[in-house]
Order: structure tokens, then sequence, then C-alpha cells
């Protein structure tokens, strides 16, 4: 494949990543995905959205999030500089809260009066609850019966947020059905309500929109890099299961030819068996959830579980512009196992005080891994997109310690 | 004249039945449809995944799945189908990724030898037409296109363009089996879209009585039931058939009666 001029300006106006992406949405939706994009268009380029933004992002959410030299961590690998950026202390935790922040601010501007959202590992469930708490919308939360089990601390704090929680016992329990679940609840009520996607996968312009909106992270780091080291960083790496923190960090970048860029999927107890979760390198394309992307599938095409310790990268797809990204070759993308994600986890504990979540706990494992391999004046912006709290409990687990 | 303009061109609206391949006995069942007096069968592809089906077609699909059905066996159903009745209008109905899977052309060429003589794909709206359309009307296949009640005049050209053999009028912002639209409101969009077309206009979503299905046939070209016979199959089994052919039956007589 030819390389393009710019890796920043996709999607086209269909909303496709060369072969990827679209609007693969039932007809009933289709008008209502057509009236996002146009009241998204509208809000992009009117300063009143972007002011009221900044100042929730600044005030509410806590940015700039700062960026961290993890000095000791350095020092243990013997290698590059590894450096974070700290998107774990956002309000509520996670990336997520960003995005959130920015459609809640579109479903007001379109006059929605309630809100619905899918959630994994409950995350982006607590973060949409946060926000329908902030400005007074009802909000209801599809999360698959099994995560609801595995996850209560979460589904606690999204109830005293207001939220109605909805198990959905529909297929496989899990994510990928609590996702169905929000579609079928969106076409029956598309008059009043506006559905929140936490990653950037879905139907045009889903992707697109949660990119931006998370490309706040990217877009800070960038100006924090060259203000405390002077240049910019020699490898980006970000934790990979919808996507969106691993596209706010990167796309900033994507035209610095320099920056080479690493994301990292959920290989489970590993790549040569079924009991993993990274679509782009065990997967294949086809169409699911309102876009064309790599899949868990079998040969007839039907949707296969993913699995994962880290509840929020175990879904069987992925955003379409990393689809994109890893074909164009621009993005290289690896996988770590749960067993690798755990020592990552531990590894961050020890040497830096801070308790990271496990999904980042994978892109960790990968930075152990390539600082080793760089000099030390080479530099690595790895993006801490989530603590982990709410993980405490699984670590435990794995670890056979009783709390 | 083709299948689908000799199923739409009787004295009374046609019946549309609908059930999920590989759910329960489906040759035999196929056939009590046909016994029954279907003008136009429907065979639905499993996925794991169907996010515009309500709770009887979901559980319909995974029955399906759970008993080891592939694309291949799907296939089967509607050769086999085709043998015994060459007369009916047979339409594969799903959702895209299996339809996909081994390209268009591929799914395209398989359906058109299985006899299949249209294709209803739920999330490939015109906007993504490139990913089926084109292989499906190279093959003669009529690619059979939703209109719903969000599917303004504005946007109704884009939906009718490229579509053959009918258009399926989806009755209700929803998802399957659930609840029925208001009859009005069916007539006018019915109306609306026959401006606009010279396509027989079907109408499904919500159909579950012949009381119901004689209201719309006064309206529309056509009436689609669904989860009714899908309740049915699960219900009896086995025993699906007799049940199955007992209810098309009654549908038939009603909206036989509903023009008279």
């Amino acid at each position: 494949m030819n390389s393009p001029n710019s890796f920043r300006t996709q999607p086209d106006d269909r909303g496709h990543f060369g072969d990827f992406g679209g609007r693969y949405v039932a007809e009933t939706l289709m008008p209502l995905i057509l009236d996002l994009e146009r009241e998204y268009r509208a809000a992009q380029v009117d300063p009143a959205f972007a002011a009221e933004f900044d100042d929730l992002m600044k005030h509410y959410v806590g940015r700039p999030s700062p960026l961290y030299y993890a000095e000791r961590l350095t020092e243990a690998l013997g290698g590059a500089q590894v450096w974070f950026k700290r998107d774990e202390l956002n309000h509520t935790g996670a990336h997520k809260i960003n995005n959130c922040i920015g459609q809640i601010l579109l479903a007001r501007r379109m006059g929605k009066t309630r809100i619905i959202a899918e959630t994994g590992a409950g995350q982006h469930g607590v973060a949409t609850a946060t926000v329908c708490a902030r400005f007074g919308l009802p909000c209801v939360i599809y999360m698959g019966a099994e995560d609801v089990k595995r996850q209560s601390p979460n589904v606690f704090r999204m109830k005293l947020l207001g939220a109605e929680v909805v198990p959905v016992t529909s297929g496989g329990a899990t994510l990928k059905d609590a996702m169905n679940e929000g579609l079928r609840d969106w076409v029956a009520n598309v008059h009043d309500t506006f559905y929140i996607i936490g990653t950037a996968a879905g139907p045009h312009p889903y992707p697109e929109m949660v990119r931006n909106f998370q490309s706040v992270i990217g877009t800070e780091a960038r100006a924090q890099m060259l203000e405390r080291a002077g240049r910019l960083p020699d490898l980006l790496i970000a934790c990979i299961g919808g996507g969106s923190n691993a596209l706010g960090l990167f796309h900033p970048f994507l035209d610095d030819a320099d920056v080479k860029m690493l994301g990292v999927e959920a290989a489970g107890h590993g790549l040569d068996g079924d009991e993993h979760a990274a679509s782009l390198l065990g997967g294949a394309p086809g169409v699911l959830h309102g876009n064309k992307t790599y899949l868990l599938q079998d040969e007839d095409g039907q949707i296969t579980e993913g699995h994962s310790i880290s509840a929020g990268l175990d879904y069987p797809g992925i955003g379409p512009e990393h689809a994109w990204l890893k074909e164009s070759e621009r993005v290289e993308y690896t996988a770590v196992t749960d067993n690798e994600a755990l020592e990552g986890f531990q590894l961050l504990c020890r040497t830096e005080g801070i308790i990271p979540a496990l999904e980042p706990s994978h892109a960790i494992a990968a930075v152990a891994d390539r600082a080793k391999q760089m000099s030390e004046d080479q530099i690595i912006l790895m993006n801490l997109c989530g603590r982990g709290d709410k993980d405490i409990f699984t670590v435990a687990e794995k670890l056979g310690v009783e709390i | 004249m083709n299948k689908f303009t000799a199923a739409f061109s009787k004295p009374h609206a046609a019946f549309v039945a609908f059930i999920t391949a590989g759910d329960g006995d489906t040759a035999a069942n196929l056939d009590a449809l046909a016994a029954g007096g279907a003008d136009v069968i429907e065979l639905g592809m499993p996925f794991t995944d169907p996010m515009a089906d309500g709770p009887a077609i979901q559980a319909a699909n995974l029955r399906s799945l759970g008993a080891g059905t592939t694309t291949a066996d799907v296939l089967q159903i509607a050769t086999d189908f085709r043998a015994r009745r060459p007369d009916i209008p047979l339409v594969l109905m799903g959702y895209a990724n299996p339809m996909i899977r081994r390209g268009p052309e591929w799914f395209a060429q398989s359906a058109a030898k299985a006899g299949v003589d249209g294709v209803i794909c739920v999330d490939i709206p015109p906007e993504e037409d490139d990913a089926l359309g084109p292989a499906l009307r190279d093959q003669g296949i009529a690619p059979i296109r939703l209109a719903t009640p969000t599917t303004d005049a504005a946007r109704l050209p884009q939906v009718l363009e490229g579509s053959q053999g009918f258009v399926y009028y989806v009755s209700v912002a929803g998802i399957t089996g659930k609840q029925q639209a208001a009859t009005a409101s069916i007539e006018e969009n019915v109306a609306r879209i026959k401006q606009s077309t010279d396509l027989p206009v079907a109408v499904g979503f919500g159909v579950r009585t012949p009381e119901q299905a004689a209201d719309i046939a006064k309206v529309a070209d056509g009436v689609v039931v669904g989860s009714a016979f899908i309740d049915l199959v699960e219900k009896f089994g086995q025993d699906a058939p007799a049940k199955l052919q007992e209810l098309t039956t009654a549908m038939v007589a009603a909206i036989k009666d509903a023009r008279a």
C-alpha cells in the first residue's frame, strides 16, 4: 500500500477508513446517524461548543492530565526513558470521561432527553452515568449479565449516580450483547434517545467523533513532551480494546514520521488458541455493530467471544481506524497475555507507586519489552489510561490472595 | 413474469412467511408454510448478533446456531426447498457478516445456485450497497430493501434506487415481533412509498394474528409474519409443521377476505 500524504484526514465523507468503517446499520437508524453527523459537523465549527467542552475538561475532569517521567521504572528496565500520560488521574479514573463529556454536550445540543450506553467492565457505564448525573438526564446502561456479576462495584457506582443498569441475558451476556441491546433500544426510541458509544467503533460518525474527543490526550501530550523534553517521543504505546485511548494518543502524532506507534491487544491465554481478544492479530475483516473492521469470528462469519483478564479489552471487534492503520502499516500492533499483563501491573505498582488498571497493564508489559531494546536517549510515551482500583479483586484472585 | 411479480399479482395481498433456517425441522416447516398458502418464503440466516430482532427471533438464531447450523446448511435447505417447490419466491434474510464472509460474489453465486430469488440484508443500507448489492444484481438476485417510519421523503428515492423484488416496509421503529403500528400510519406510509415506485410493498414487524394481517392486507401489497411462526417452532418443535400450516391457512384466509 502506498503511503498517503497524511494519516490524519480519515475517514472520507462516507465514514470509510480505507476499506473499513462505514455505516452498516438498519434503515431505521440510518436517518438518525445522518442527523447526528450533521449536528456533529455544526458543533465542530461552533466556538461555543468547544469552549464548553474545554471548560468541563479543565474544571470537571481535571485536565490537562500530567505528563510524568517514570524514573524508577526506566532504571528498572534499563533502556529507553519511559514517560506516562496520566489519564488515570481524570475524574472517574480513566480516559472514558473525555468522550462522554463530548457526546453528552452533543446530545443536549440535539435536544435529546434520554441517554443510553453499553458497558463491559463498567468504566464507560460509570463515565456515562457520571455525565448524566452532571446534566440531569435519565440514563440506561446495558451490561451483560455475566459482567454485572463480575463487576459489582461498578454496578453499584452507576446506581449511586442515578443510572438504571439493565442486565443483558441474550447471547453470551457480555459486552457485544450489551451493545446489541443498546442498538435495539435506540432503534425503538430514536425520537428522544442519544446513544453514547464508549469506544471509537460503531457506525460513522462515532469512530471519528470518539477519536476527536479523545484526541485531547495526544494533543496535550505532544505539547507537554515538546515543553518538557524539547522533542517528540520515539515510540508511543497504548492498549487496545475498541481502541479509543490509543487513537486519542496516536492521532495527533500520526503525521510525525519519526514517531513510531505500537498498539497492544489482549492475547488472553495466547494467540494460538481461541481464548484471546486480539481482533487485529487473530481476527479477520467483517461487519458488526455498524462498521466494517477486524472481528473475532468463525469461517461462517459468526462472532466468537473474546477472552481477556481485562473485561475492558474482551470485545470481539476493534475501531475501524485501527484496522486501517494496521493495513497502511503506520501503526504496529502486538498482543500481550493475561500473565504478562499481571506482571506489568505489579511492576508499575512497585516501581512507581501507581496501581494501573489491567487494560494499560498490557501496555506496560509491552513497554517493558521494548524499552530494553532501545537506548537511554530514546523516549517511550505510554498512555496510562485507567487506574486499577476496580481490578484489585481480579488481581488478588489471580495471585491466589484472599482479601 | 418473474416469481415476485407473479406472487404479488394475485387478487389478494401476498402472504410472506418467515422462519429461521436450522431452527427445528426447517424442511418440514417450509413445506407446511407452502401448503398453507404462503406466497413468498423468507428464510432467516442465523447470526450470533441479530441486532434488529426481538427476543423471539434472537432465540431462534441461537437455537439454530446451537444446533450447529452452518452457511452450507442454510444453502442446502434453500436448494432442497427450491427443488420441491419451483414456484414460490424464496428470500434469504439476515445480517451482513455471514453474507460477505467469503466475499459477496461467493455468496451471490451460491445463493443463485440454490435457487434463491431475493436477499434482505438488515444492516446494509443503500449507503453501503457496494458491499453486496452489485454481486446480487449480477447473479439476478433481487436486493430487497427495508423502508421504515424514519425513512423520510428526501431519503426514500435513495432506498428505492437499486431495490428489486419488493419493498419491505417495517411498520414500527423498533425490533421484530414487538408491537404493531396503527393501521392509519401504515396506510399513509405505504401510499407514500407506492407513489415513488412500481415495486410491490409488503409490510412487516409486529404482525401476529390473522386480524392484524387482514388490516394490513387492505392497504398493502403483502403481509410479512415472522415471530408468530418462530414462537410455534419453539413451542411445538418436531410437531410444529401442523401448527404452522394451520396459522398460515388462517392468515391467508383473513388476507383473502380483507379485500372481498
